[in-house]
């Protein structure tokens, strides 16, 4: 689904990403992790596409195709979906028109939709106007479910969530990326569904958000490098035990 | 680069260039059978022929007024010629609140011959379907001279809709409007004025409201297309304790356009609240936009914002002032120019949203300030105006 070959990414003169490899093969959702400044949000915004992270070498395949130079918006219709941490606000324009350009013409049931991640009350305020970090997350999430993304780019989901909706939140994600065991009412649960073909990066500093997805595979990047690739708990396990910096040491030794 | 004060300063403007109107317009008995061109520069201005859902109805033509029909009850809407001669008491209403003297124009508008709309609600009346009037200019090369007053006695409640046009967008012509308003105690009044004149108008209104004890004035001032100048400045008054004042003004300023077009209020008892919001796009053209409050009493209350936008080099030039006298007065502003954050346009793109389209998307969502009160109607056009006019700049 999503390959990166040798990708070095400058912001200005500077290197923050320095010859990143990476797979992400379709239907599998991987960890990211990596202490604030390590360059895990320059990495999403560069698979992106945004304006001042400049790609210095190396490429971004998605699908097969080489997106490395393409606009931002012919990644996001190929199939590319972001949850921002902190996403602009957009004075004038309501959540619900917003969830409604997401969708880009599909049919919808906005009510519906927003009920799902308790969001309902906020369909009519300007988008990310007064938001708290949990409402950034829903309204994200929201918009995510009405874009459908096949692969899904999560920046710290869990930072400044509430315990009481991070369980919600978690279900959420668990159903944009197929990996929920809870399904949309009306529908019974079916083990032997069609293959999951939905992917993600999610990227994280603490490691909460393992407590309420699953994942395929974690990743450490540290100081532009990503430097260890095993189970994503596995990672955690040390990264808890022993600090960032024992758990880069071990990939370096 | 533009230098604001260089082209159309108003005291600059030479009224010698322009013509009194030369004829008359007949009166129109049927409404329905106004030609469609004239209906659709009317329609374009809020102004709706067939008085669907409308209170009442007010059509000048240059000088003459060629329709007026009230057809509510509490309500008085005609000429302010025949409202002269009706009511001897409405002498005592003119030249109140603006002085013949003040400037040029004003000064202008009391010497020569006159026409404009007299809306007068009686006590306690609630009118809630709009009422429409249009002043409209349709004589090349001469002055629409005018002088409206509205008085909504106590506890009425108004909402009304002006619609200003000219002929055709190539006609040059002067338009001079001298308004006097009264909100008396515990009065509502909502006005909506929509523009639409021209590349080679000049406009010129004068107007000031005197709002009494718990009354309040709602304003809206939109003007979306060209127009060679442009000046205006009301002054407010809030006369009364918990008098209210709200003023809208959503401005686009393409090619050579010169908008100056501000809010002034005065608080002058406790309790007085006023909001002036100001919206702005230069494409091209030249904004400057006032606002102005003067707190003089402990415990009255204000907010002044003004934001533009600037899509084409142009001008836009905030002047929000606040003026306290006393300990105790509240006031505050918040004034922003310039160019649409990069960041607001990747976040759509991230959505699938090419560029132009976020761009318009994002103008679309900073020129529609929440107008409260406006018929649905209204707003719809609005709505469809703001849209049709950032399609015209892109």
């Amino acid at each position: 689904m999503l390959q990166i070959e040798d990708l070095v990414v400058k912001i200005g003169d500077k290197t923050i990403l320095d010859r990143i490899n990476m797979e992400i093969p379709e239907g599998e959702t991987h960890i990211l992790f990596g202490p604030n400044g390590s360059g895990k949000t320059s990495l999403m915004m560069t698979i992106m596409g945004f304006s001042g992270y400049t790609v210095a070498g190396g490429r971004i395949l998605f699908k097969g195709e080489d997106i490395t130079h393409m606009p931002v918006h012919e990644r996001a219709r190929m199939g590319i979906g972001v949850s921002f941490q902190r996403p602009p606000t957009i004075a004038g324009l309501k959540t619900k028109d917003m969830v409604t350009l997401c969708s880009r013409g599909r049919e919808l049931d906005i009510e519906e939709l927003a009920d799902r991640v308790n969001f309902t009350q906020f369909l009519d305020r300007d988008v990310n106007h007064n938001f708290s970090g949990g409402e950034i997350k829903r309204s994200e999430l929201l918009q995510l479910m009405a874009q459908q993304p096949e692969l899904v780019l999560l920046d710290e989901p869990e930072s400044g969530v509430d315990l009481e909706n991070i369980v919600l939140l978690g279900d959420i994600v668990n159903m944009l990326l197929e990996r929920g065991v809870k399904c949309p009412r009306s529908l019974t649960p079916n083990p032997h569904r069609k293959r999951r073909t939905k992917s993600a990066l999610v990227i994280t500093h603490t490691g909460h958000i393992l407590d309420y997805i699953t994942a395929d595979r974690g990743q450490v990047l540290h100081n532009g490098h990503l430097c260890c690739v095993k189970n994503a708990r596995e990672i955690l396990k040390w990264i808890r035990e022993y600090g960032y910096e024992e758990c880069v040491r071990c990939e370096i030794v | 680069m533009r230098d604001s004060v260089n082209k159309g300063k108003p005291g600059d403007l030479d009224l010698e260039k322009y013509k009194p109107v030369s004829g008359s317009h007949d009166y129109i008995e049927d409404l329905s059978r106004v030609g469609t061109n004239e209906s659709q520069r009317w329609l374009n201005v809020g102004i709706d022929v067939s008085e669907n859902n409308r209170a009442a109805t007010f059509i000048q033509k240059d000088n003459s007024v060629v329709y007026s029909c009230a057809k509510t009850e509490g309500l008085e809407m005609m000429s302010i010629g025949d409202a002269l001669k009706k009511h001897d008491w409405l002498e005592g209403y003119m030249w109140q609140l603006l002085s013949p003297d003040k400037d040029q124009f004003t000064s202008r508008s009391n010497q020569m011959p006159y026409n404009g709309y007299f809306i007068h609600s009686a006590p306690g009346a609630k009118i809630t379907r709009p009422i429409q009037s249009c002043l409209y200019m349709a004589e090349e090369g001469s002055i629409q001279n005018i002088h409206n007053i509205i008085i909504a006695e106590e506890d009425s409640e108004m909402h009304i809709i002006t619609g200003c046009a000219s002929a055709h967008h190539g006609m040059s012509g002067l338009h001079l409007g001298v308004s006097e308003f009264y909100v008396k105690k515990g009065a509502v009044v909502h006005f909506t004025m929509i523009h639409d004149w021209g590349e080679k108008a000049d406009v010129r209104p004068r107007t000031a409201v005197h709002v009494e004890e718990g009354g309040v004035i709602v304003s809206n001032y939109i003007s979306l297309h060209p127009v060679g100048s442009l000046e205006m400045y009301p002054k407010t008054i809030l006369d009364g304790e918990g008098a209210v004042a709200r003023f809208n003004s959503i401005l686009v300023a393409t090619n050579d356009s010169w908008l100056d077009v501000g809010s002034r209020v005065l608080l002058n008892e406790p309790g007085t609240r006023a909001e002036i919001i100001s919206r702005g796009i230069t494409a091209g053209g030249t904004i400057i936009a006032r606002g102005e409050m003067v707190g003089k009493v402990a415990g009255c209350k204000g907010h002044l914002e003004c934001k533009g936008l600037i899509l084409n080099e142009g001008l836009m030039h905030a002047i929000p002032e606040l003026k306290g006298y006393v300990p105790g007065v509240d006031m505050s502003h918040e004034a922003a120019v310039g160019k649409i954050d990069q960041r607001e346009i990747e976040y759509l793109m991230a959505r699938g949203l090419d560029e132009d389209e976020a761009v318009s998307t994002i103008v679309r969502g900073f020129l529609s300030v929440n107008i409260e009160g406006l018929p649905p109607a209204l707003a719809a056009e609005i709505d469809r105006a703001v849209t049709e006019t950032q399609e015209d700049m892109m």
